[in-house]
């Protein structure tokens, strides 16, 4: 058993660090200098630096920063400009969407109009971002699959704050910023459309959280297993197979009957990541405009049984009033 | 044909546990070991069990079918057959099968020669099981606290027991738990992604290297993690949303009553502030 297990760099190299492969005439952006730190060392690369700047990211930056901005002083309005009581309440504080009355019109700053504005400014940062990734990639002569990837998690983050509010003619069906506010709101949804565990895209989305987390740790693991016999080394095993591929791979069959190759694993990785967020933006898009309640949609497609009704019936107040009013 | 064109040099004796050279064969392509009979014992008994227990559950609709956990007046005593019996001894084959699994896992890691980073990380996922049917069931002093198996079933335990806590999403641990599942999520579709796109890499271009890979993170957010450095991350994340899903479940109940939202109000009642 004492046997080396491969955890932690116990002994660093002390290298130049490597200013990148060269970009020819935009090297320039290249900003940020480089530095090697030993903390970062002891579980991955030591070496920090350097960032690559251009317009995109720049941009993506100042729309970020102006989205937090705008949230960060709304929350600190809201408490009365009190900087202790700011940080007091923070997990509790919000930046609401407009009340349902707005519809999708523009509503004055202080009923939502600050909201829209954020939410403008953090899609125009996550946007530019997308771009710098995919530019970034193809300068390089690489593939685009990290970005690709990342249009996925936007998929998600477009349907929630905009898509499925627009289906619905309402920017109030949108999600708040903040910490608490937010998981509030998604409690909320869940209720309001009859607990979103019997809608199915809800189900694979979470398969698919799980299962990438599980992937994630045999992949993980597997390669920490055979990193004494280089493989880490994973573009060059998957050109060239060696001896950390084969034991991998024989590892996973030996054990379940099946295994992936050095480079499928990571078509299983991407594909699993990808699809936690395509069948969760699914599954969100059609909460409230196609289904008005899983629960029976469940019990009618024989997903559900019908449970006894345990408390008298309670008529749903949203079908008495038809177009809420604020 | 369980033959891989390299897979004859690897079939070697040795690395056994348990049973010397009596187990040590394969079966197709399984690795057998004496851990592989006692898995082949425990799965086939607990779904047995499960089949039969089907059978006298009134539906065979697979989203409905349900094993449930005995009723809370059996406490942590045996319940009989078919009002909990059953999921106790499936129970006893799962923790039986899913043990046996890890230390079969064992078993062929020290045959290839590898490090136990795999039996490790899967006994993480035991630990998460175990506290949800035998820790946190003991401690709470019944096994009525289990939670009963079956596809819908489950869910709406996971929703019941939720709401008992009010809002479980107040609960520190499962923040924690659900932001590793998320953080692991993203870093795997980083990883996978960054190894695709160096290998499938643009029209008429050569396979990249892990210097392009290096390249485009620190381009991208000024530091790159190294090929060696992101599957401990990986491995890190991924164990951690495990092991704080664990603990998010085992601390309701046994150590905390009332409802979540109401445990943050130390935070308002910190005394720099109060």
């Amino acid at each position: 058993m004492a046997e080396y297990q491969n955890l932690f760099t116990s002994v660093q190299v002390a290298a130049p660090s490597y200013p990148g492969v060269p970009l020819g005439r935009d090297e320039y952006q290249r900003a940020g200098g480089m530095t090697h730190v030993h903390l970062f060392g002891r579980l991955g690369d030591a070496q920090l630096g350097p960032i690559y700047l251009g317009w995109l990211g720049i941009c993506s930056l100042i729309c970020g920063f102006i989205a937090i901005e705008i949230i960060g002083l709304n929350m600190w309005a809201s408490v009365g400009w009190d900087p202790i009581q700011f940080v007091r309440q923070l997990p509790w504080l919000a930046l609401e969407p407009p009340p349902p009355g707005y519809g999708l019109r523009l509503p004055p700053l202080n009923q939502g109009g600050w909201w829209l504005l954020a939410g403008l400014f953090l899609t125009a940062s996550i946007l530019l971002w997308w771009v710098r990734m995919y530019r970034r990639a193809r300068k390089l002569g690489m593939g685009t699959h990290v970005a690709w990837a990342f249009a996925a998690a936007i998929w998600l983050y477009l349907v929630l704050g905009f898509i499925r509010p627009v289906l619905m003619g309402s920017w109030g069906e949108a999600v708040p910023f903040g910490i608490f506010p937010h998981l509030d709101w998604t409690a909320a949804f869940s209720l309001r459309y009859g607990n979103l565990f019997y809608n199915p895209f809800h189900m694979l989305s979470i398969a698919f959280l799980y299962g990438s987390t599980l992937l994630f740790a045999m992949h993980g693991a597997t390669i920490l297993a055979v990193s004494r016999f280089g493989g880490e080394r994973e573009i060059e095993q998957i050109t060239d197979r060696g001896t950390a591929s084969e034991r991998a791979a024989l590892f996973w069959r030996w054990t379940m009957g099946f295994n992936a190759t050095m480079e499928s694993i990571h078509r299983w990785a991407w594909w699993f990541a990808v699809l936690c967020p395509l069948c969760g933006g699914i599954g969100i898009l059609l909460t409230g405009t196609v289904v008005d309640n899983w629960y029976l949609w469940g019990v009618k497609h024989g997903i559900a049984p019908m449970y006894p009704a345990v408390f008298p019936p309670v008529p749903d107040p949203a079908l008495a009033v038809p177009g809420v009013q604020p | 044909m369980a033959m891989l064109n390299f897979e004859r040099k690897y079939r070697v004796r040795g690395g056994t546990l348990l049973g010397g050279d009596l187990f040590d064969f394969w079966v197709g392509p399984f690795y057998v070991g004496f851990f592989g009979v006692t898995t082949a014992f425990f799965s086939l008994v607990g779904t047995l069990l499960i089949v039969w227990g089907a059978s006298q559950g009134g539906t065979w609709n697979l989203w409905q079918i349900s094993i449930a956990p005995p009723d809370l007046k059996y406490g942590l005593g045996m319940a009989p057959l078919m009002e909990g019996g059953l999921w106790q001894l499936i129970t006893v084959c799962a923790i039986g099968a899913f043990g046996s699994w890890a230390l079969r896992e064992v078993e062929i890691c020290r045959k290839l020669g590898m490090g136990y980073h795999v039996p490790f990380a899967f006994s993480v996922a035991i630990f998460a099981y175990v506290t949800l049917v035998v820790i946190r069931p003991v401690l709470m002093g019944a096994w009525g606290h289990g939670f009963p198996y079956g596809i819908i079933s489950h869910l709406d335990w996971v929703s019941n027991t939720g709401y008992q806590y009010l809002h479980f999403h107040y609960n520190p641990a499962h923040m924690l738990a659900v932001s590793f599942f998320f953080a692991t999520t993203f870093a795997l579709s980083l990883h996978g992604a960054l190894i695709l796109s160096a290998t499938n890499p643009a029209p008429g271009e050569v396979v990249k290297t892990p210097e392009h890979e290096n390249t485009f993170f620190r381009d991208a957010i000024g530091y790159s993690i190294g090929t060696l450095g992101i599957h401990r991350l990986g491995l890190f994340l991924a164990l951690s949303a495990g092991f704080w899903s664990a603990v998010c479940i085992v601390i309701s109940g046994p150590f905390w009553t009332r409802g979540w939202p109401e445990w943050w109000s130390w935070w308002l009642n910190l005394p720099v502030w109060k």
